[in-house]
């Protein structure tokens, strides 16, 4: 380009005839051919558009937002729109969903996939803090994706547990709880050792030899809830110790601080929290994570008791309330096993040693 | 004074007689019959699926076209129809120019359709041009409001037409008469019928000189053995009018009547050389020969010719148009694969498809009975039109237990799938095994007949990876 002012020639491309910018990029120039004149209505159409924008739609920031469009949109008013649109339009399926038993549920594709899709969402909102997102459950938090239920895993039982929880604020929670055999000097040492190692012995781990005397001392003191077999109780919230599932663990240690100072989880009570179809839902939906139990066995899978059962509403009546384990902090071998315990972990497989 | 905005010089293309212009008359009545019409022709698929041979059905949402039914996981196939097209272009350009723009663009066979019907009403180009230019009278203003009224009449036809392709035609037609289409219909309506008007009424050449990119960059298809409208400036210079009777001694065969500018619906002068605007549609070349026809001198003054050709002509030589050459291979080698990919996967396009999705979370379950349980969702896509009942098997995992968590009693033996659709089920599978790495297993998936099958691997978790 040229700096000399006093070059004001236009500059004429000799091939075309036509004007040039004057610009010069390594010897090439830019011909300055016109626009065509429809163009110019393109552009002018674009702003005509622009202003009509500005006044339909919110469009000028002012404090505390934007001008309000004539046509008054926003996007919040269409999300709340399209939720509305999702309320209603479950609201169809809600009415029919309200007064199903859960025998209806299970066989009408269209109930099951509400109840599927309703639970699963609020699942993730309620119950995952817990259990999970995908209800994996961890240490002291139960696996709902397995057959291993402690409190009965019937649509049923899980719909009591989802509506007055586990040792929850709810008069007809589901309450029991373990004596703890050590700490309240329920069970001398010994005793305690010899249990543990019949309970690994159930599932064919490795012990320290006392099985048979703890078989006797099972017998005596545990049987009563998890039963002669060791196979648990759903109506006493006793665990199968014989299965391969262990909620708190199934090492020697875990097993031997279960029973010195016994387990009560605890799970909260929905009712109130959530609303009946909700809570419904959530029923429907872990019980087929895969665990879910039939009726009884001799019935089918999808037979399940109506939502009503007289079952359903009977409070769990548990004998061994608080008054019967006593604390009994002098025993000698208790106090042993609390220091060893508050020394660490480490300490736990060594009560053999103190007790001998 | 400098120019910014440049007036469009309106043309009025002169009517022509001769073989391009019948070819292109041939051109338009093919391609807008096709176009026309095809969205009314019937295909029996059967009770489940709609009857209309070439139908895009958005809500399906699927595509037919005759036997052929796409789903939309297969839109690879119209990947490779656009391929196919794209280098089914190239070629044909590489070989003989701008043949689709001269003849079969769309742009170009509503331009000739609005510019015939022009003439009909009013004249040929002269008489338009005058009628256009003149003061306005009773007979500019109805010829003008019939011209027009044409017009619209054939864009809302186009518009119309568009949208029976992802409608079904009669009924839609039915609609159009009660006067009861939805809002969508009528928006697509409204907006294709104003497109029409505009581009073929108004924007004409416009369209090839300022928004077509393929107008750009033909020249990266050319080579000199391609075919193009060349002026033969050897024979035809120096022009000049000729008067019946006089010699031919000492000049060039161009009268310099200026038919072949006359005609031509880009507005340029083909004499000037090859240039950007020209679609190659040959009208010049039927002018002029009907001219050298006329006084007396041998046709081809304008004519298809390749480069080479006519520069050996230029030194009296002579060369033949050569259709092989790398160019040409390239291209055709480029539509064989993809023609030969997509016929197999018409061909072999199975009627059942089966996806496994494994659980993520969690990612395997340990039973109370020391099975390991993993989780599966599985898709069975029925892509007949009958309802279709399979059977899941797995192989790969000895003892394998496979149960299904669904509305109702339902086995692994009896997956139904509807019609034409995708069945989910969500899947559990069990197995008394060790804990070890992911094992390959395999799910096998056949229809209640045996007549279908499809397999989709997978795995089975059995510890957690640390």
């Amino acid at each position: 380009m040229s700096n000399d002012k006093h070059d004001h020639k236009k500059d004429i491309d000799e091939v075309s005839g036509v004007e040039t910018t004057g610009h010069s990029w390594d010897g090439l120039k830019e011909l300055n051919n016109p626009l065509p004149r429809w163009w110019v209505w393109v552009f002018l159409v674009t702003i005509i558009w622009s202003i009509w924008y500005f006044v339909v739609y919110p469009s000028w920031p002012v404090p505390g937002g934007a001008t309000e469009g004539t046509s008054g949109y926003t996007q919040f008013k269409e999300l709340a729109k399209n939720q509305q649109e999702i309320v209603d339009r479950q609201a169809a399926y809600l009415e029919r969903f309200e007064d199903a038993s859960f025998d209806q549920i299970m066989n009408d594709p269209e109930l099951y996939a509400f109840a599927m899709a309703g639970g699963k969402s609020a699942f993730k909102d309620n119950c995952a803090t817990c259990h999970g997102t995908g209800a994996e459950g961890g240490k002291g938090y139960p696996n709902l994706n397995d057959d291993d239920w402690i409190w009965g895993g019937r649509l049923t039982d899980i719909h009591q547990t989802l509506r007055h929880g586990i040792r929850a604020d709810n008069l007809d929670t589901r309450i029991s709880q373990m004596p703890a055999f050590g700490k309240d000097g329920l069970l001398p040492r010994g005793d305690i050792d010899a249990v543990v190692d019949y309970v690994l012995s159930l599932s064919g781990k490795e012990t320290h030899g006392h099985e048979a005397h703890g078989a006797q001392v099972f017998q005596q003191q545990c049987a009563a809830c998890h039963g002669p077999d060791a196979k648990g109780d759903h109506e006493f919230g006793a665990p199968n110790l014989a299965d391969a599932i262990w909620l708190y663990g199934g090492e020697r240690e875990d097993i031997f601080r279960t029973v010195y100072y016994a387990r009560a989880g605890m799970m909260p009570a929905w009712e109130g929290r959530l609303d009946d179809n909700t809570i419904k839902q959530l029923a429907v939906y872990i019980h087929e994570l895969g665990g879910g139990e039939a009726v009884s066995p001799d019935e089918g899978m999808r037979e399940a008791a109506p939502l009503e059962s007289p079952e359903y509403e009977k409070t769990e009546d548990i004998e061994i309330g608080e008054d019967a384990v006593a604390p009994q902090p002098d025993a000698p071998v208790a106090q042993d096993i609390e220091d060893n315990l508050e020394e660490g972990a480490d300490a736990v497989p060594d009560t053999e040693a103190a007790h001998e | 004074m400098l120019q910014y905005f440049a007036k469009q010089e309106k043309i009025y293309p002169k009517r022509v007689w001769g073989k391009y212009r019948k070819l292109k008359w041939l051109a338009m009545v093919v391609t807008l019959g096709i176009y026309y019409l095809v969205p009314f022709i019937r295909w029996d698929r059967g009770p489940n699926a709609p009857n209309q041979a070439v139908l895009i059905d958005l809500h399906g949402p699927r595509a037919y076209w005759f036997n052929i039914e796409i789903w939309p996981q297969e839109v690879y196939i119209l990947t490779g129809i656009l391929i196919l097209a794209a280098i089914g272009l190239f070629f044909v350009t590489s070989l003989f120019g701008r043949v689709w723009c001269g003849y079969t663009c769309p742009q170009t066979v509503w331009t000739d359709l609005f510019v015939w019907v022009e003439r009909i009403v009013q004249g040929d180009r002269n008489a338009r041009k005058r009628l256009q230019e003149g003061p306005w009278s009773f007979e500019k203003i109805w010829k003008i409001v019939v011209t027009h009224s044409i017009w619209l009449v054939i864009a809302w036809c186009t518009a119309g037409s568009f949208v029976l392709y992802f409608n079904d035609a009669p009924t839609l037609v039915q609609s159009f008469f009660d006067l009861d289409v939805s809002p969508t219909v009528l928006g697509f309506v409204i907006g294709l019928t104003a497109s029409t008007y505009l581009m073929a009424g108004f924007a004409r050449e416009q369209v090839c000189t300022y928004m077509c990119p393929y107008a750009r960059f033909q020249s990266a298809m050319f080579d000199k053995d391609t075919l193009i409208i060349g002026y033969d400036e050897k024979r035809g210079e120096p022009r000049g009018k000729h008067k019946k009777g006089e010699s031919w001694d000492g000049r060039g065969d161009c009268i310099n009547c200026s038919l072949c500018v006359q005609v031509c619906p880009m507005g340029i002068d083909i004499r000037d050389g090859l240039q950007m605007e020209c679609i190659a549609c040959g009208l010049c070349v039927d002018a002029c020969n009907g001219v050298m026809d006329q006084v007396g001198r041998p046709r081809g003054l304008i004519r298809y010719d390749t480069t080479n050709h006519m520069e050996a002509e230029v030194k009296g030589g002579t060369e033949k148009f050569r259709f092989i050459r790398p160019r040409t291979i390239y291209y055709s080698v480029v539509i064989a694969i993809v023609g030969a990919i997509m016929l197999y996967a018409l061909i072999f396009r199975s009627p059942l498809d089966l996806h496994v999705l494994h659980d993520r979370n969690p990612v395997f379950v340990q039973l109370s009975n020391g099975e390991i349980r993993n989780g599966y969702t599985i898709k069975i896509l029925n892509k007949t039109h009958e309802f279709q009942t399979y059977s899941l098997s797995l192989e790969g995992l000895d003892g394998a237990k496979i149960s299904v968590r669904a509305a109702g009693e339902i086995t692994a033996e009896g997956l139904s799938v509807p019609a034409d659709s995708v069945g989910s089920y969500h899947v559990l599978v069990s197995a008394d095994v060790e804990p070890a790495e992911p094992r390959d297993v395999t799910f096998i998936l056949r229809s209640s007949d045996g007549a279908m099958e499809d397999q989709y691997e997978s795995k089975f978790v059995t510890k957690r990876e640390r």
